[in-house]
């Protein structure tokens, strides 16, 4: 049986709906009927663009209804939604319709954006490729985890994850099946939505280390 | 020109194989890049300096160019206009003569390409060729047509939706349209001479020659002088500040000597600059790459308040040179901006001249500002990520999933 850990790495190729929202509730009819692939979009964009920012990496509703239209308490519970908890994009989905829906039969304020600065809705495309990186051990694992690109790790932990509907990110599965199931439950329990990419790399390494050392 | 190689100090190893592996999977595939000029404007800029990368990539790059005599030319130019918004009375004649240069065109060239990339209106009705020569065809609209005239829009559209996908450079610039549209935006090459680090010495020299003070903080706008680039809103931004900051201001840029509207609101200018010996109004001839690049990279911030703009990449220009960029939230500035992380975003003069105050008097939060905007643009906004997504444009003809494994 091969224990190897393969590296892939991807890219995303942006795709324009022609969907646009003026106001939360033109925000929640186009939530409600784009491909999944436009939520996964704008719910990791911003992980994918400024993966160097810290600690606050938002979404893009979330982005669009506190700086935009100035909603303030709706971006917070757009903020605050917990992308971490979900295990596919269909109940990520229902999470932002339900606030939406919630917010718009509660206080009904619509408030409309100036021209010009409406909601875009995209979506992607993803092409995975395979990288020529390949670990054999935990101790390659941690040598590679230095050197691939940004993409390279964002495709093992969240890609796979969310977008893919692997039960658990690519590493952590990997670890577990070579038998270093604590270090596989410490990765696996980090909220990497809250960590830039940079800061992710490191600490994967770091608890590989410290394990190592223990 | 540069070499690929030459890219890996400014964005990494890793990147620059990863443009490698990707252009492996284009092999056998030509790519036949049609436009309607080889220099000078925008599209032939970028096309001299990407075609010799794709080809180091071992991509088959090709590149021609339409020929059109002035009176093309001349409809092409109110087709521009009126894309733009601007009215213009375009008769059935000039879209006839339109077609028919394009059909001339068709019958003489060789369609070679496993995919044709046309570039821009111009040539759009090559289009009629693609019975007779198959092929993928993608079009590629450089053009900001956030209004355009329905006339010429309706008429374009005629071709537009022959073709395979048709790529535009903000999500404000797509249309209703019946395939495909994806959003590639324009990049910088950060080895030209408007971004390439310059030497000190040839810095302090062009400050030198307009006898900028380099010991000061200098504000700097640069835009051709029209009114929808705000120069009246920046010197006001500026007075607001000077009283509690000292600074210089700059307001440096081109524009065409034969344009009556540029000449009277670089008048304005001057008369609202009035004897401020602080302020700087610099009118650039074409070709002033380094003055420019010399001028941002002095600065202390960097403005573009524009009431209109289309991706207006002299923000990224600016971030790339390690600068606090204040901007106004139009056109395809916030692609490049995310306001109090990599930039600032403002709507009015009251806003601008309170966070210019503010990254004046804390230059530990510009700083911050400027390390997160330089990054932003190495990731998203250099000519290499502009490659790569060509690359995945012309891969994705070939795949029609959301995820697919190369």
């Amino acid at each position: 049986m091969n224990f190897s850990f393969y590296f892939k790495t991807y890219f995303h190729l942006v795709k324009l709906l022609r969907i646009r929202a003026k106001n939360p509730r033109e925000l929640l009819t186009g939530i409600k009927k784009v491909p999944l692939s436009s939520i996964y979009y704008h719910t990791h964009r911003f992980l994918q663009q400024h993966h160097y920012l810290s600690p606050e990496p938002p979404n893009d509703f979330a982005y669009w209804l506190t700086n935009i239209l100035n909603l303030r308490d709706l971006g917070e519970q757009f903020y605050g939604v917990d992308t971490i908890h979900f295990h596919n994009l269909r109940e990520l989905r229902s999470a932002f319709i339900t606030i939406l829906e919630k917010y718009l039969s509660k206080s009904g304020r619509n408030t409309k954006c100036a021209e010009g600065y409406e909601f875009h809705f995209m979506s992607c495309t993803t092409f995975v490729l395979p990288t020529p990186y390949v670990a054999h051990n935990i101790g390659e694992f941690a040598e590679i985890i230095r050197k691939i690109s940004p993409n390279s790790l964002y495709y093992h932990i969240f890609e796979a994850r969310m977008r893919l509907e692997r039960d658990e990110n690519d590493f952590s599965a990997w670890l577990k099946g070579i038998g270093y199931a604590n270090i596989a439950q410490e990765v696996s329990r980090f909220d990497p939505y809250t960590i830039t990419l940079e800061g992710l790399r490191k600490k994967t390494i770091g608890i590989i280390e410290r394990n190592a050392r223990d | 020109m540069p070499e690929i190689r030459e890219y890996i100090p400014i964005v990494g190893q890793s990147v620059i194989d990863e443009l490698f592996f990707l252009a492996e999977k284009l092999e056998g595939k030509t790519v036949q890049n049609i436009n309607s000029t080889a220099v000078g404007g925008g599209v032939a800029e970028i096309l001299t300096r990407m075609i010799p990368l794709l080809r180091e990539l071992a991509v088959d790059a090709q590149w021609d160019v339409i020929k059109g005599d002035g009176k093309f030319f001349s409809i092409t130019k109110k087709f521009h206009n009126a894309l733009h918004g601007v009215d213009v009375v375009i008769t059935d004649e000039d879209f006839s003569y339109f077609v028919e240069v394009n059909h001339s065109n068709a019958e003489n060239m060789n369609f070679l390409g496993d995919i044709l990339f046309i570039h821009d209106p111009q040539p759009i009705a090559l289009i009629d060729k693609r019975k007779e020569v198959g092929k993928n065809w993608i079009w590629r609209c450089h053009i900001d047509f956030t209004k355009p005239k329905p006339d010429v829009m309706d008429f374009l559209k005629l071709y537009i939706r022959r073709y395979d996908c048709a790529v535009f450079s903000a999500p404000a610039f797509s249309r209703n349209l019946t395939i495909p549209q994806v959003l590639v935006s324009p990049s910088i090459d950060p080895l030209s001479d408007k971004n390439r680090e310059l030497p000190k010495d040839i810095i302090d020299s062009v400050l030198e020659r307009f006898d900028i003070d380099k010991e000061r903080p200098i504000i700097t706008q640069i835009s051709r002088f029209d009114y929808l680039k705000d120069p009246l809103g920046v010197i006001e931004v500026y007075k607001r500040v000077k009283k509690y900051a000292d600074c210089q201001l700059v307001l440096a840029g081109g524009g065409a000597t034969d344009d009556p509207e540029g000449l009277k609101v670089l008048e304005e200018v001057q008369s609202a600059a009035e004897d401020d010996p602080d302020i700087y109004i610099i009118f650039l001839p074409p070709s002033s790459d380094i003055e420019i690049n010399a001028l941002q990279s002095a600065s202390t911030v960097i403005l573009q308040k524009s009431l209109k703009e289309g991706f207006g990449l002299t923000v990224a220009e600016a971030l790339w040179k390690g600068k606090p960029v204040i901007a106004s939230a139009v056109g395809g500035i916030p692609l490049q901006i995310a306001h109090k992380y990599s930039g600032i975003l403002t709507y009015s003069i009251e806003g601008t001249a309170y966070y210019l105050k503010q990254l004046l008097q804390d230059p530990d939060y510009a700083r911050k500002l400027s390390v997160n905007g330089r990054e932003h643009i190495r990731n998203n906004f250099l000519i290499t990520r502009h490659i790569r997504d060509y690359l995945l444009l012309f891969l994705s003809l070939y795949y029609q999933d959301d995820v697919v494994e190369l």
